[in-house]
């Protein structure tokens, strides 16, 4: 499955968005996560199933003004 | 103490945390300023990385308010989004609202900016609205459920400082009761005590203190120019006059010539 994350092409095998954080060794309760630009709650990362072309943006807290 | 929205706020100072030369400068600087609010933003991090991680840990350590903001977003999606995902992160419905419309000057797409801020605010958001000083603009953001305003003073960054001294001094008489935070452009201490002058509740800043060449002795010095400015305003500041008044008590004065 093709898949966008974080302005990255990439392909994967992951059913759900908490497979795809796994697999890409992403892990922390500071992160959110959205796809296709919408939020993605954390309680729901282990039932939300990807689809081919989705865009995900995985974020956490940066320095801001 | 400074009663925001029902928080209680040891200061009128509210800082950035971008920009600083290293995380240590940054919490020094907090701390010795005594700044009750800090600005943060999300972005993207890398696979396996623990960016996030280190540098929330510190803003975590610092005991102070986190106002999330949504810097860069250029339209509502992205905005509304950005809240959403910020809430979820950073456990705070405060929300520093940017929707940016002119890639030169960071001025607001103040259209955009309504909208979003009616989105957030009827999801139980707590928008904290980066705007113009448009007395139109305002009173649609408060319209659309904001309950506090944060004009600009000048561009983001620029340190001009208050350029437009007749429309803050319009804004703070138009709106008595709404507090006000002067975010953006402010270069000097002085700056910040002219705005505090005027009556404003609170000044917010990034850049005059994380580029200076000594981060903490500057905000210092805004901390200090913030106290006195607020006090300056609480306690009657004279008037200007065209003709000179004199000081020096006239009566009694000798005959020696």
């Amino acid at each position: 499955m093709k898949l966008i994350v974080n302005g990255e092409a990439l392909d994967s095998v992951a059913a759900t968005l908490a497979a795809l954080l796994a697999e890409l060794d992403y892990e922390g309760d500071w992160l959110a996560t959205a796809v296709n630009s919408d939020l993605v709650h954390k309680a729901e990362r282990v039932e939300f199933r990807l689809n081919d072309g989705d865009r995900i943006e995985i974020l956490s807290p940066m320095q801001g003004g | 103490m400074f009663d925001l929205l029902g928080a209680a706020l040891p200061s009128r100072l509210f800082l950035g945390t971008a920009q600083y030369p290293s995380p240590v400068i940054l919490a020094d600087a907090v701390k010795t300023s005594g700044a009750s609010v800090v600005t943060v933003s999300l972005r993207r991090e890398m696979a396996g990385g623990r960016g996030g991680e280190k540098f929330w840990s510190l803003v975590n350590s610092l005991g102070v308010r986190i106002l999330p903001n949504t810097a860069g977003c250029h339209s509502v999606k992205e905005a509304v989004t950005t809240a959403k995902m910020a809430r979820e992160v950073f456990g705070t419905s405060w929300i520093k609202l940017e929707v940016i419309g002119n890639h030169d000057t960071l001025q607001p797409d103040v259209f955009g900016l309504v909208e979003a801020a009616r989105i957030l605010c009827e999801d139980g958001f707590t928008v904290f609205p980066y705007t113009t000083d448009d007395l139109v603009v305002a009173e649609r953001l408060l319209g659309a459920g904001c309950k506090v305003l944060m004009p600009w003073c000048a561009p983001i960054g620029s340190a001009l400082g208050p350029v437009n001294i007749m429309a803050l001094r319009s804004m703070r008489g138009h709106f008595p009761d709404v507090p006000l935070i002067v975010d953006a452009g402010l270069g000097r201490p002085s700056h910040a005590a002219t705005v505090m002058e005027l009556g404003f509740d609170a000044v917010l800043l990034n850049t005059a203190v994380a580029k200076a060449a000594d981060p903490v002795g500057m905000a210092r010095a805004f901390s200090k120019a913030v106290d006195a400015g607020r006090e300056a305003f609480g306690s009657g500041l004279l008037e200007p006059r065209d003709v000179a008044v004199p000081s020096t008590p006239t009566f009694g004065r000798a005959v020696l010539s």
